[in-house]
């Protein structure tokens, strides 16, 4: 059972600031299992993460998180969701943004806002081939720099290709 | 002298870097200008791994992120997944889990405290470092068997009781470090060569630490009250009175003095846990094949590096859809070239052990 967002009222406080500031930028949102969520048009990202961290006080991003959604991409969504989770400090709370990226497209980075997005960017682009642009040197972090394909795509066998590497 | 700017390597085989590491650094005779972290060398696929197992099956694998630390992940992984599937633990197993999860904290900062002396040359402070560790292990050893990769959390609970016999020996242990501890703080605290290369080296304010991500004993040296055993409480920290030591200088001393007196709080935590240990179960039921309806989670402890997160979503079948890590040592070795700039080239070795990173959950 999905609870609403009223239920959390500094959910709704960024809720409100954030739709009232971008019309148009918030697809869906919703609170599960006690954590926001807040579905976003890619071209917004950016700016709703320098709004997020400036003037709603969420100035950390913990950590990068990346989807492949190849199962339901033939339905007609995108092939990846990027997800970003954002803490605010002091006040212990957090919100998710979830940003819908397809196969050939780039996204923009949030390393001019978030200093700490450089590593998790790289590793997103290492694993799934999610393009980040504006990113100061995005290159592999894990796998050596010949390595052809992104191991974590669903369609990469778990067993390697030729072999491994 | 001419200004002469150096390439320079250190690792991957390098004994200060504690696992696979390799930083390229740039520097200016003495000078640092720039470092470059290098990882990956110990990369085991642990995500993708995680995605074709059950959810059970992934507890045993997360002991090898952080190895120095390893029931801390497995407690991190397992509270994330039953707050996906909505389990809830009964009391006296929350009550054993802070009271092993403390005693690991305990021994990942001993360990610490000798590897770290021992980059800098105290030789002996890591034998008195580990040989409190040690007692610690055969703690673990008598509760479950394993002393490194313990496996000592299951989903739903905890593997086995704690005993009467085994509450007294944790007990004696406890007793035993503070002594150990005063040994090494005589050895260290005003000794004229440990300061000067930790005081006022590796220097992070709070808000370029907060910048950067970094969490643990790190951000907390440059005194920013964040520990999510107060901020978040999970596995009922809630119910314990202890302690969020801060530093002023946020540099490698001040990391030193942090870990100390944390490791007095941990103490203190495991002595009031085994004062008010509940009666009860130790473990609820949970299916022998758990399957998770379609949702999704983002759980973090404050484990003895810093902040561990697990992502996972769910899709209805016997195995995660996806799992994530946020590895704090991964998050918090970002921060490395911020805080060498401009120090000597021999304190990174110092700024470095500072950090406690370990490879193992770095390079997943």
């Amino acid at each position: 059972m999905p609870e609403l967002a009223a239920d959390r009222p500094d959910f709704r406080q960024a809720l409100e600031a954030l739709t009232g500031r971008f019309p148009g930028a918030v697809l869906s949102s919703g609170v599960e299992k006690g954590e926001s969520a807040v579905r976003l048009r890619k071209d917004d990202l950016e700016a709703v993460l320098r709004f997020l961290k400036d003037e709603l006080g969420f100035n950390v991003l913990e950590d990068i998180i990346v989807l492949d959604n190849v199962r339901t991409a033939a339905e007609g969504g995108k092939r990846f969701s990027v997800l970003y989770q954002l803490y605010r400090h002091p006040g212990a709370s957090r919100i998710r943004l979830v940003v819908d990226v397809g196969d050939n497209e780039g996204l923009a980075s949030a390393v001019p806002v978030y200093r700490s997005a450089d590593w998790a960017e790289r590793e997103a682009f290492d694993m799934f081939g999610v393009r980040f642009e504006g990113h100061p040197g995005l290159r592999r972090i894990y796998l050596p720099d010949d390595f052809e394909g992104y191991p974590l795509r669903k369609d990469f066998p778990l067993e390697g290709r030729d072999g491994g590497v | 002298m001419a200004f002469k700017e150096i390439d320079l390597n250190m690792g991957p085989q390098h004994p200060s870097t504690h696992g696979v590491l390799r930083l390229k650094l740039a520097v200016d005779n003495e000078v640092v200008l720039r470092v470059e972290p290098v990882v990956g060398y110990l990369h085991r696929g642990m995500e993708k791994l995680w995605e074709n197992l059950t959810y059970t099956q992934v507890v045993p694998l997360t002991d090898r992120l952080d190895y120095i630390a390893s029931l801390s992940n497995n407690l991190g992984y397992v509270l994330a997944v039953e707050k996906l599937a909505g389990i809830e633990v009964p009391r006296r197993a929350r009550y054993i889990r802070v009271v092993l999860a403390e005693l690991q904290r305990l021994a990942s900062h001993l360990a610490w405290l000798g590897f770290m002396a021992n980059d800098i040359g105290a030789m002996s402070v890591l034998l008195y470092g580990f040989e409190a560790r040690e007692t610690i292990l055969d703690v673990f050893e008598e509760y479950c068997g394993a002393r490194l990769t313990i496996h000592g959390i299951r989903i739903g609970g905890v593997p086995h009781d704690l005993d009467g016999a085994l509450v007294a020996r944790i007990r004696k242990v406890l007793d035993g470090i503070p002594a150990r501890l005063a040994d090494i703080r005589a050895l260290l605290d005003e000794n004229r060569i440990w300061k000067g290369r930790t005081v006022g080296v590796g220097t992070i304010t709070a808000s370029a630490a907060i910048e950067y991500g970094l969490t643990g004993p790190p951000l907390r040296a440059s005194g920013v009250r964040w520990d999510l055993r107060k901020d978040l409480p999970y596995s009922s920290y809630d119910e314990f009175d202890f302690e969020v030591p801060l530093g002023r200088n946020g540099d490698v001393y001040d990391r030193y003095l942090i870990r100390l007196e944390e490791i007095c709080q941990s103490i203190r935590i495991v002595r009031q846990a085994l004062d008010g240990l509940p009666e009860g179960e130790t473990s609820v039921k949970v299916p022998r094949v758990l399957k998770v309806a379609p949702s999704e989670v983002f759980h973090t402890i404050e484990a003895p590096k810093g902040v561990l997160g697990f992502y996972i979503k769910s899709n209805g079948t016997d195995k995660p859809e996806r799992v994530k890590m946020k590895s704090p040592s991964f998050i918090n070795l970002q921060s490395l070239e911020h805080m060498c700039k401009g120090n000597l080239f021999s304190d990174v070795v110092g700024i470095l052990g500072s950090l406690d990173i370990v490879l193992g959950e770095i390079d997943k």
